[in-house]
């Protein structure tokens, strides 16, 4: 029992410590409100007009876009847990945080909480820049609970697994291009940006399959107020299987790597 | 005396390179034992060892009674490790890192900002507290790292190279503070390569190279090791220079007629300096200047590894 309050205190404390970290590094916060805004702004702007007529009718191409957009920010956004692990292991800090008396999962904790803080505000901003370009949800107030649940679950399960990354990369550089050819293709690949009928047999296949499109039909069903159906199903029990099987690799790996 | 730490057939290998081949020591609460080596000696992976880093490949460690390979979560609650790397984080100020480490050493809140005032003040860190360490100096990273290793008072300190890289004066402010800490009873551990670190501060030095204890003993008797203290004359013309060696026959004295310097080894407590210079008075010579040579621990050292570098 005392085990766990004190558990509980070393996770406070390092969230406090990791949310720091995101205030006083203006550069990537101003990263965390603009970037969103410019990737939504140019694929609604650029791509609108040729995907919109392959959407059924009615739907707009931002009402689409808008589950996509916030998907893959936030699947992105886990570069950031996965860096600011790597940061904090090739430092000197992270051999007192493991000869201090602290649970394992604390440091890692931390960084996953205080992202899953900056993502929310990402896409908050996004949101409502969303509407600042003629973004009109169909949603009542259960439909945007479900939506804060899934997406809170799916930044949690991403960010484990980028902080598994962070833990056995060698170097930032080497987290940079590692989550980049596991994230991009599995965005991109997916029906984050445009439908899927589009695409190759065997790409379809695997994008119709793979957690992101799960999430993503999930999410954009609910905005455009039509019922997701298994999709929603799919997509938590995805989330969870990820939380599951990443949480304690990283903590046990956390524990026993050193560089 | 008690031993506080007790370390017995200490081994570890990266793949094919062993880094310790069996090292055997221990520490008597309340005083400080020095690993002093050169770099890749195995000073550093013993220390990350002890601190519950890494785990050893062979070997039996305690530390205040527990026994590493079983409880190495009890054993983090005793010791205090600073690092070789400043362990401090760069975008907290020096107040919010001390305060934060106390927490995660389990003290309350208020405890933990008691505590932080008291070593702010220690450490000449008051007019920094409220900075970011991204801002601190090199030698006020290393106070507020070591402040934070005492954050919670623990008997047990490692201090690994502490000094490496501070300037002649942040070193000595370091070691000003480490004697205190010698002096509130906390038993350390030191690694360095400084040989002079050891000798002004530690009670016992093991000398390690290549994963091995090569010597052992206090400071002095490592010194003694190496041989008696040197006078060294030098004189001002050749007829002076033959004279001298002629009168101090008896004393063997070694030679060096480029320098017009004669060298005699002389016991530690200085007994034969008297009828020397009497000697010397007595045949009207005046020398050009007189020097006592103690051995340091550089000498030791060099005697021990036969200059030899050991790859690291």
């Amino acid at each position: 029992m005392n085990n766990f309050k004190t558990t509980l205190v070393d996770i406070r404390v390092m969230i406090w410590r990791s949310t720091m970290h995101i205030v006083r590094n203006t550069d990537q916060l101003l990263g965390a409100f603009f970037q969103p805004i410019m990737f939504l702004v140019l694929f609604a702007s650029v791509f609108g007009g040729s995907i919109e007529k392959a959407l059924p009718d009615g739907i707009s191409y931002i009402n689409y876009l808008m589950a996509g957009i916030v998907v893959q920010t936030v699947a992105f956004g886990s570069t950031t847990t996965a860096i600011a692990v790597s940061n904090d292991m090739s430092k000197g800090i992270m051999d007192r945080f493991r000869s201090l008396p602290m649970s394992n999962i604390a440091v890692l904790s931390g960084h996953v909480i205080a992202d899953l803080l900056r993502n929310t505000i990402s896409t908050i901003v996004m949101i409502v820049a969303g509407f600042a370009i003629g973004f009109r949800p169909q949603t009542d107030l259960v439909g945007w609970l479900k939506i804060a649940i899934l997406l809170i679950l799916f930044t949690l399960a991403f960010s484990w697994l980028a902080s598994i990354v962070g833990v056995v990369s060698k170097s930032v550089e080497a987290v940079q291009w590692l989550t980049f050819v596991i994230i991009f293709p599995l965005t991109f690949a997916s029906s984050a940006f445009t439908p899927t009928a589009g695409m190759g047999h065997y790409l379809r296949i695997f994008a119709e399959n793979q957690p992101i499109t799960q999430v993503v039909e999930a999410v954009r069903s609910l905005i455009l107020g039509q019922d997701p159906g298994d999709y929603y199903t799919k997509a938590i029990i995805w989330c969870l299987i990820c939380l599951v099987v990443a949480v304690p690799i990283s903590a046990r790996l956390f524990r026993h790597r050193t560089r | 005396m008690q031993e506080i730490i007790k370390v017995r057939g200490l081994t570890k290998s990266y793949g094919d390179n062993q880094v310790l081949k069996g090292i055997d020591f221990e520490v008597h609460k309340g005083t400080m034992l020095a690993l002093l080596g050169p770099n890749g000696a195995g000073k550093t992976t013993t220390v990350k060892i002890l601190s519950t880093l890494l785990s050893p490949d062979q070997g039996e460690v305690t530390i205040a009674g527990i026994d590493l390979s079983r409880h190495p979560e009890q054993i983090r609650k005793v010791i205090g490790l600073t690092g070789q790397s400043a362990a401090v984080d760069e975008l907290l100020t020096g107040s919010e890192n001390l305060i934060m480490m106390g927490r995660l050493y389990q003290l309350s809140k208020e405890q933990a900002r008691q505590r932080a005032e008291e070593l702010l003040v220690d450490f000449d860190l008051v007019d920094a507290a409220k900075r970011k360490v991204k801002d601190y100096s090199g030698g006020m990273r290393r106070r507020l790292d070591l402040a934070i290793s005492l954050i919670a008072s623990p008997p047990i300190i490692f201090l690994d190279e502490p000094t490496t890289g501070l300037d002649p004066r942040s070193r000595q402010t370091m070691w000003q503070m480490i004697r205190l800490l010698l002096d509130s009873g906390t038993t350390i551990l030191l690694t360095t390569q400084y040989l002079e670190e050891a000798d002004q501060l530690a009670d016992q030095i093991i000398v390690i190279g290549g994963g091995k204890v090569i010597a052992r003993g206090t400071p002095e008797q490592l010194k003694a090791k190496v041989g008696q203290d040197r006078l060294e004359i030098r004189l001002k013309s050749i007829e002076d220079f033959e004279l001298v060696i002629s009168i101090l026959e008896k004393y063997s004295p070694t030679q060096d007629q480029d320098k017009l310097t004669v060298g005699i080894s002389i016991k530690g407590d200085g007994s034969d300096l008297k009828p020397i210079l009497d000697l010397l008075e007595y045949a009207r010579i005046s020398p050009a200047g007189i020097e006592i040579h103690r051995p340091t621990l550089d000498d030791v050292f060099l005697l021990l590894t036969n200059g030899e570098e050991v790859d690291e």
